[in-house]
């Protein structure tokens, strides 16, 4: 203890004696600099750390795939009844759960798209402007074409994630993703 | 068989050395996660798991590179 108390003597300011030291110095005895100090051996070690959460990161897309896999192939549902959608005009759905919005759109007497609504970028609802055949994220001005959901503006870089359809009769059905 | 000593000097380039090589090993790290993400979210399957295995061999080497470093000390 005493070395220490006489290294700290050594280190302060005007090199008086630890006992003629200030209170406050007594009391808090390392400087800022020192507390603050970081040796190349601990950045290692907390780099390594990093490396292990990276590690962790990778181990947690697996699972989620492994999960996604199990959950197999979506139930066919009916969505909507062309009798019901014009030509142009589009409806919103949940497919396969409740929590997933999508999109259908007729673009023309036999033409129907549909998409899940969440942009690719940060996951927004895409608005479909049939005029203007694309989809428009409206958070950071997005934009999708509006038959293949690929992106042709602003910050996305993956397509649209494309619902598989079937007419049967008047009925529209979504019998999974493409 | 006695363990070779270094020098002060010498340890402080090693450690030096060790340090860039975990930094660009973490990089290549960061690099795999996103890349895998963004395959994930596009519905490729097939990197998923060599890119979790690659990534664990990174933090396998640099564990090792962090032993290495404990025993330059002891």
């Amino acid at each position: 203890m005493k070395t220490s108390q006489d290294e700290m003597a050594r280190s302060s300011p005007d090199g008086r004696p630890w006992s003629e030291q200030p209170r406050w110095r007594q009391d808090f005895p390392v400087d800022f600099e020192q507390d603050e100090y970081v040796s190349r051996r601990d950045f290692t070690a907390f780099m390594v750390l990093v490396s292990g959460a990276f590690a962790v990161g990778q181990a947690w897309i697996v699972a989620q795939n492994y999960v996604r896999r199990r959950r197999g192939k979506p139930e066919i549902r009916e969505i909507a009844s062309l009798g019901a959608l014009a030509v142009g005009s589009s409806l919103t759905f949940h497919y396969p759960t409740e929590r997933e919005q999508c999109v259908l759109v007729r673009l023309g007497p036999d033409q129907l798209v549909a998409f899940d609504q969440a942009c690719t970028h940060l996951s927004c609802p895409v608005i479909p402007r049939v005029a203007e055949r694309r989809f428009e994220c409206p958070c950071h001005h997005g934009s999708f074409d509006l038959e293949s959901g690929q992106p042709t503006a602003g910050p996305p870089r993956r397509p649209l994630t494309r619902i598989q359809l079937a007419v049967t009769g008047d009925k529209v059905f979504a019998t999974g993703y493409a | 068989m006695s363990r070779t000593r270094f020098a002060s000097s010498q340890r402080t380039t090693i450690v030096t050395a060790i340090l860039c090589i975990v930094i660009t090993i973490v990089v290549l790290q960061l690099w795999l996660l996103t890349a895998t993400m963004d395959a994930f979210l596009r519905g490729d399957e097939a990197v998923v798991v060599p890119a979790a295995l690659a990534s664990l061999f990174c933090l396998a080497l640099n564990v090792g590179l962090l032993l290495n470093l404990r025993r330059l000390d002891g």
